[in-house]
Parts: structure tokens; sequence; C-alpha cells
């Protein structure tokens, strides 16, 4: 009997190990794998560059983990990126200005916009999944009303070095990545009103009764996601050097996936960035490989798909045990 | 036996919540198990029901052993449970609820909603209870969707029935039914395993009493041998001087909180004044506008007339958040929706409400963070290994000794309790109490609602009674008398 008891707890050890570490296990189970189905794979090449790639994944989840740990969800942030794509090619190229200043500009509108989300959601106490939902829709179509569907292109040679730049080895996205997120976990860890995002996820009434004033707290984190989101678009146009009307498509989707993947609890109030960081990298080396083995596109799609649905499902088995 | 625990032990991680437990259950008798929070009694049904497997020992039902007991097979061997929180679809009929899962059908797809609500109807004439089959579950009183719940155990057979705290959440005419329920599936043959702190109703009910502490089963004893007295000090293991500690006389003169003609939320017109070092107890029945008085206080809710001074200043509090900077603190009613963020870590409840306080440049200064919580875990005897264990972990004294602790670092002049020990065993209770005199010796003062007529007596030095949210009548403390006060809160 006694000995059951001990494997049990040996088991109960490896289970929180596993639940605290299991996404860089599994990355871990994909890069062996993939460096023996691929010689290419461990290229050091290679790998920046699907550190390159996932860069902007990586830091629009930074916000979108924040929006997800206060039981949100932010829909909108692809067209964001999609609309900070448009906006600010638009305003070098057709307007004419200075780069700093159009990403200035664009940064703050993806902000305000963010805001606006956290404002309805907390004020006319909608579901943020369809407040979202709503202004996906509708900036999608002002990014279609800037640019008329076409894409723009023409930038001065020195914005491209936010996508495309290197300093020694490592890609500059890599590194704006590598900073959002130390500021991200910086956040969570640190800051007081870190802990209020958790404690606002996890009970909002009793974080309200402590004194938190909520609505602010959603003002800021929604302010955050569509912050972020924005910078993620700024990236993405200088590394695709053309606004273009499909930039953000479907991004939120995989953003959400990497931040489940990496156990951000859909229902709220628990999550890390650091596992986050895990998600991420789950699905760029995921996609890289199955690039390097000759998958098709569909095929990625229905992968990329199932693993949304295990990911979550494994979040919601959690959730039914504690309960 | 019906039911036959031997020498269950279960080991949690670095916990042992049972040890060598047995326990006989007599088919027929009403058993009651007593203990304080963390005794080992939710383990122990949990161990019934197969919901945990225990780490030692057997459990038989109807004289046949189950080494491998689940939930499911437990049900369908008669043995239900009525937890704290009710498995009932507010938006489903009474009916509807009684037979969920086994909806009565006519043919195919369709149900039969006239039979269902026949049969249902049938079950509550049985017990003479009076609610009508149709209605939605969600229009009920928790009391009558309490006796919904007993009923669908009773349309499922249940021949044992494991009652958790059942009166915990009823008002006093509601447990009487529950009462009277209990008593007739006694005379109809049922088991039931009664769980409660209410010392009255374990006397009332029972035929014997179990006492669980510390994990460790203490003594089973025939109630009719037993005195409220013995019973205490076994679940306790201590003798508790006297339930409510006596303070010294520390009223002073001055006017801490005036309230004039304050009226919103469901009360009106309501005029108090708390002075320093005073308890002033707010008593009345559910609904009569204690708490909502207390929101409108706290800033929670907002006033439509009225003035509120506190230290001589007006306040008008929009957010808990300006009450808090006030100097008021309340420590809410529910422990677990209102006060516990239970995924967070003791630590963490504790500095919730001070953070921006102890943070330089946005940033939490830990040290100072964890130098508070520590400070507040030794005084207030907080039973814990660390600060850093998620409170859900603790017993539900522990639970309330940390969010009474998160509102003491506010450092507070006036704090409101809010039925401060409601479902919490009788050793925290009194240290609860203590507390309380504590605070008011201090020079501060407390303004608390309880409905446990023998608390706000034995606490206040003076009550207020709310009737219909005015004020119905005020008592100072050489008047306290129950049937007056119960006059104040009826009348009308």
């Amino acid at each position: 009997m006694k000995n059951t008891d001990s494997t049990k707890t040996v088991g109960s050890v490896a289970a929180s190990i596993g639940k605290q570490y299991g996404i860089f296990i599994v990355l871990l189970v994909l890069m062996i794998f993939f460096s023996i189905a691929s010689e290419n794979f461990l290229d050091s090449h290679n790998l920046l560059n699907v550190a390159r790639q996932v860069s902007m994944m990586g830091i629009a989840a930074v916000g979108f983990a924040f929006v997800l740990l206060l039981g949100g969800i932010d829909l909108s942030i692809g067209s964001l990126i999609t609309l900070v794509n448009i906006a600010t090619a638009w305003l070098m190229v057709n307007a004419g200005w200075n780069p700093v200043l159009a990403v200035l500009v664009a940064l703050l509108l993806s902000a305000s916009i963010g805001f606006f989300n956290g404002w309805i959601i907390a004020n006319l106490q909608m579901p943020p999944i369809i407040v979202t939902l709503a202004m996906m829709i509708i900036i999608e179509g002002v990014a279609y009303l800037i640019c008329g569907g076409l894409p723009i292109y023409g930038f001065a040679k020195s914005f491209a070095v936010i996508g495309q730049g290197y300093v020694g080895p490592i890609p500059i996205p890599v590194i704006i990545m590598a900073i959002v997120m130390g500021l991200g976990m910086f956040i969570l860890r640190k800051t007081y009103f870190g802990r209020y995002f958790y404690a606002v996820g996890g009970n909002e009434e009793a974080a309200e009764l402590s004194g938190i004033n909520v609505k602010r707290v959603k003002y800021l984190v929604y302010t955050l996601s569509g912050f972020f989101a924005g910078v993620a678009g700024i990236v993405m146009l200088s590394r695709t050097n053309s606004g273009q009307v499909i930039a953000g498509k479907n991004f939120e989707f995989l953003v959400l996936t990497a931040c489940v993947l990496g156990g951000v609890s859909v229902s709220g109030g628990s999550g890390k960035i650091s596992n986050v960081l895990g998600g991420v990298l789950v699905l760029g080396v995921l996609s890289n490989g199955l690039v390097l083995l000759d998958v098709g596109d569909y095929v990625q799609k229905v992968i990329r798909g199932s693993v949304l649905l295990i990911a979550v499902a494994l979040d919601c088995i959690q959730h039914r045990k504690k309960a | 036996m019906i039911l036959q625990l031997k020498n269950i032990t279960k080991r949690y991680p670095g916990v042992v919540a049972l040890n060598n437990v047995s326990l006989d259950v007599a088919e027929g008798e009403v058993h009651a198990l007593v203990g304080e929070n963390g005794a080992g009694k939710s383990t122990l049904i949990k161990s019934c029901t197969g919901a945990v497997i225990p780490s030692e020992g057997t459990v038989s039902i109807q004289g046949q052993e189950f080494p491998a007991l689940n939930p499911k097979l437990s049900e369908e061997l008669g043995l239900a449970v009525i937890y704290q929180e009710f498995n009932l679809v507010d938006e489903l009929s009474v009916a509807e609820n009684i037979f969920l899962g086994r909806a009565i059908r006519k043919s195919g797809l369709m149900i039969d909603k006239k039979a269902m609500a026949e049969k249902a109807a049938e079950i509550f004439e049985q017990f003479d209870i009076d609610i009508d089959p149709n209605a939605l579950v969600g229009s009920l009183t928790v009391g009558y969707q309490q006796l919904v719940e007993i009923a669908k155990a009773v349309s499922q057979n249940a021949q044992i029935l494991i009652m958790d705290e059942p009166s915990a959440p009823l008002t006093a005419a509601e447990a009487e039914s529950l009462y009277v329920m209990v008593e007739k599936l006694k005379a109809k043959g049922v088991t039931i395993i009664y769980i409660s702190h209410r010392m009255e109703e374990i006397f009332r009910l029972s035929d014997r009493i179990t006492v669980l502490r510390d994990g460790q089963k203490i003594e089973t004893l025939n109630t009719s041998d037993t005195t409220l007295d013995d019973l205490v000090k076994l679940m306790v293991g201590r003798e508790l001087k006297e339930t409510y500690p006596a303070r010294k006389d520390c009223i002073s003169d001055e006017v801490l909180l005036e309230v004039e003609n304050l009226s919103g939320n469901g009360v009106h017109d309501i005029s108090l004044q708390i002075k320093k070092g005073e308890v002033l107890g707010l008593a009345g029945l559910i609904g009569a506008g204690r708490t909502e008085l207390a929101e409108l206080l706290f800033g929670v809710k907002q006033r439509t007339a009225g003035r509120v001074v506190l230290h001589g200043r007006e306040i008008e509090p929009k957010l808990p958040r300006a009450a808090i900077d006030c100097g008021i603190a309340l420590v809410p009613e529910d422990r677990k929706k209102q006060g516990a963020l239970l995924e967070v870590d003791i630590k963490g409840n504790i500095s919730m409400a001070i953070l921006e306080r102890i943070s330089k440049f946005f940033t939490v200064n830990k040290k100072e963070e964890q130098r508070i919580a520590e400070s507040y875990r030794k005084s207030m005897r907080i039973k814990t290994p660390d600060l850093e264990q998620k409170i859900k972990n603790l017993s539900g004294g522990n639970q309330q000794k940390a969010i009474i602790a998160k509102w003491l670092a506010t450092e507070p002049t006036l704090v409101i309790f809010d039925e401060p020990t409601r479902g919490i065993d009788v050793g925290a209770k009194s240290e609860i109490y203590a507390l309380v005199n504590e605070l008011v010796e201090s020079g501060k003062a407390v303004l608390m609602i309880s409905s446990e007529m023998e608390e706000v007596m034995g606490m206040s030095d003076r009550i207020i009674v709310l009737q219909e949210g005015r004020i119905s009548g005020e008592l100072d403390r050489k008047d306290f008398d129950q049937e007056t006060i119960m006059g104040f809160a009826a009348q009308g």
C-alpha cells in the first residue's frame, strides 16, 4: 500500500512538471523528430528563420495572453494587424510621412482601438467575443476602404530595418519579440497591475471588493492587446515590404492557439508568458518542419486546427479535474 | 450495517486527510458527522461515494465491499449526496430537474411533461411540501431549491442520503422545512448522514454523532447520552473558555461614523452612529437590507439620498477603492465568491487590497509583501505550511482569517463584517470573536451583520434591527433579548 502511495506522489510530481513545462517537452520532441526527418532543420540559418517567422505571433501573443488571463478574448487583433499594415503604408507612401511618425501614429491608432474594445466590454457589459468580432469586421472594412483592396508598396529603405535587419546574427524582429515578452513577464510577475489581471480573471467580484478598479484593468488589458498587435503589424509590414489587406488574416486564431498551447486558460485567471513562448515556438517549428517535409498547405491547415482543438481540450480537462 | 468504513486512511502529498477512520452507519438512523473545518469530513464523504479512493482501508455498502468504488456505482447502490452547491438547472422546471437525465418520455424524443409533473407532485405530497412542479427552479428560494434536490434523490430511490451542511444557506423558517423533511425521510427508513456546524439541529435530528478531529475519529456517541458541552469539547480538543470572550469597556465618546437619512439600494432613511471602540450589531431577516446598507457604505452601490460622515468628514465613495482609502473595510458575506481569489496564493490574497501602497514605480515590493503576510499569519494563527499555498487549499476558517487579514492590512478604522463566521468551525469562530475585541479595544469601530442571533447578541454593544430596508428597532446591551429582536425584525 505504501508503495502505491509513493508512486502516486511521484506520479503527481511528474504531472505537475508536465503541466509546467509540458509545452517545452513537446517542443523538444518535435525538434528531435524534424531533425531526424529533415537534414536541413537543425541548420542554424533555418532555426533563426523559424525564430523570425514566429516573432510577430510572439509579440501579439503577449497582449492576447493578458486578455485571456482576464477571462476575455480579442478576435480583432488579426484585423488590427491588417489595418496597421495598410495605414502605415498609406501614410508613408500616399501621404508622404516620415516612417517614424507614421509608425507612431499607427501604434497610437491600434492602442486606441484596443482601448475602445475594453471600454465597450467594461461599460456595456457585452461579451468580449461579440464586441471584438464586430470590431474585427469593422476594421477589416476600414482597411479595404483605405487602399481599395490594392497592395501599397515603395517604402523608404530605412523602414525595412525593423523587419529585415540583424544585430549580429540575430534578426531584429526576434529582438523585438524578446523585448515585448520580457515586458510581458515583468508586468505579470512584478507589477501590481499584472497581479490585478489574475485577480480580475479569477474572481471579478472579489477583485472589485478588494478595491481593484475592474473597469480600468479592462481598459488597460485591451489597450495593451491592441498596442502589441500594432507592433506585430509594423514588423510584418517592414518584413514583407508591402501593405496587404490580407496581412493579418486569421492571425487571431494562430495567436489564440499559441496561447492555449502555452497553458493560458481560456476561462481566465491562470497562465505564464514563458509557456506562451513555448506555444509560439511549437507552432513555428511545426509549420517550418512541415514545409521542409513538403507537406502541403491544406494538410497544414488541418494539423493547425487539430492542435488548437487538442490544446483547448486539455485545458478543459484540467479545469474539470479541479472542479 | 448499511454503510461501513474500515480503517480508512487518505494521504495527500504532505497531508494526511484521514487517519485510520472507521465508521458504521446503521440502517435507518440519522448519523451526524461533526468536526471543525479541515477535520476530514469532506474527504470521508468522498470516500463513501468513490469520488476519492482511500490510500488504505475498505468501504462496504449494504454489506458488500467495493474496492473500486466510483460516484456512478455508489449512486446505483442507492447512495446520494446533497452538496452545498446544488446540481440544478435554473432554467428548467422543478419536475424536469427532478427527472433530469431520466426524463419520462411519451414516445421517441418527446418528453412527457405532464407525467413528470404528476410524479413530482406525488413526491412532494409525501413530504407535505408545497412546491409547484411547473415552477422554474431559478424562481425558487435557496431553501426550496434544496428540497427539490432532496426530492430528486428520493425519486432515485436513494437508500443512503448524505447531506453536507444542508442548513448553512437557509433562513430559520426554511431550515424548519428541511428538518421536517429529514424526519419524514427517516420515518420512511432512509439512512441519513448529516454534516453540520449547527449544534441545535444535530441534537434535534440525529441518533448518533461521530466526531472527527484532525483527520481522526475521536468518538461515536449516542445523541441522547451527550451534552452540547461534551460535544464541543470533543470537536475542539480543548475547552473553549467562553464562546464570546469578554472585552474591556472601550467605547469612547467620540463618534466615528455618522449616517444620516441614507437611502438607496433597497434601504430607506437609515440614520445611525458608531462610536470609536464600539461594536454595532445589525440584525434582521435575510433581505432586510443589512448587506445592502453595507454596500452603500462601502461604495459598491450608490446612495440616492442622505449623508455619511466618517471622522467628521463627509464621504461619498463611488467605488470600494475610495471607501478603503477613507478607512473602511468590508469582510463580505460569501467567502468564496466575494472574498477569496481561490487560485491565488495566501500571500497574494492578503496583499491584494494594499498592492498599490507597497509598490514603487508599479513594482510590488515583494519583501514588504512577505513581511506583512507573515505578520498576519502569525498574529491570526492562519494554519498553513507556507504562504505560497493557494488559498483554496485552506479550511474554511483559515480562509476567512486570511481574508480578514487582507482587510486589516488596509489599516481600517471601521470594519464591516458581513456574516463573519458563516460555515466556519467553533474554534475559528472564537478566534474571530477575539479579533473583533482586539479591534475595538484598539479604538476601531465594528459594524457586524449576523443572522445568528446568539452571535449578534454575544458580540454587540448595541443592536440595530432592520426590517424591509428600514430601521425597526434599536437596543442597548442591557436590553438584549432574542424575542424582542425577532419582534422588530418580523413586525409589519
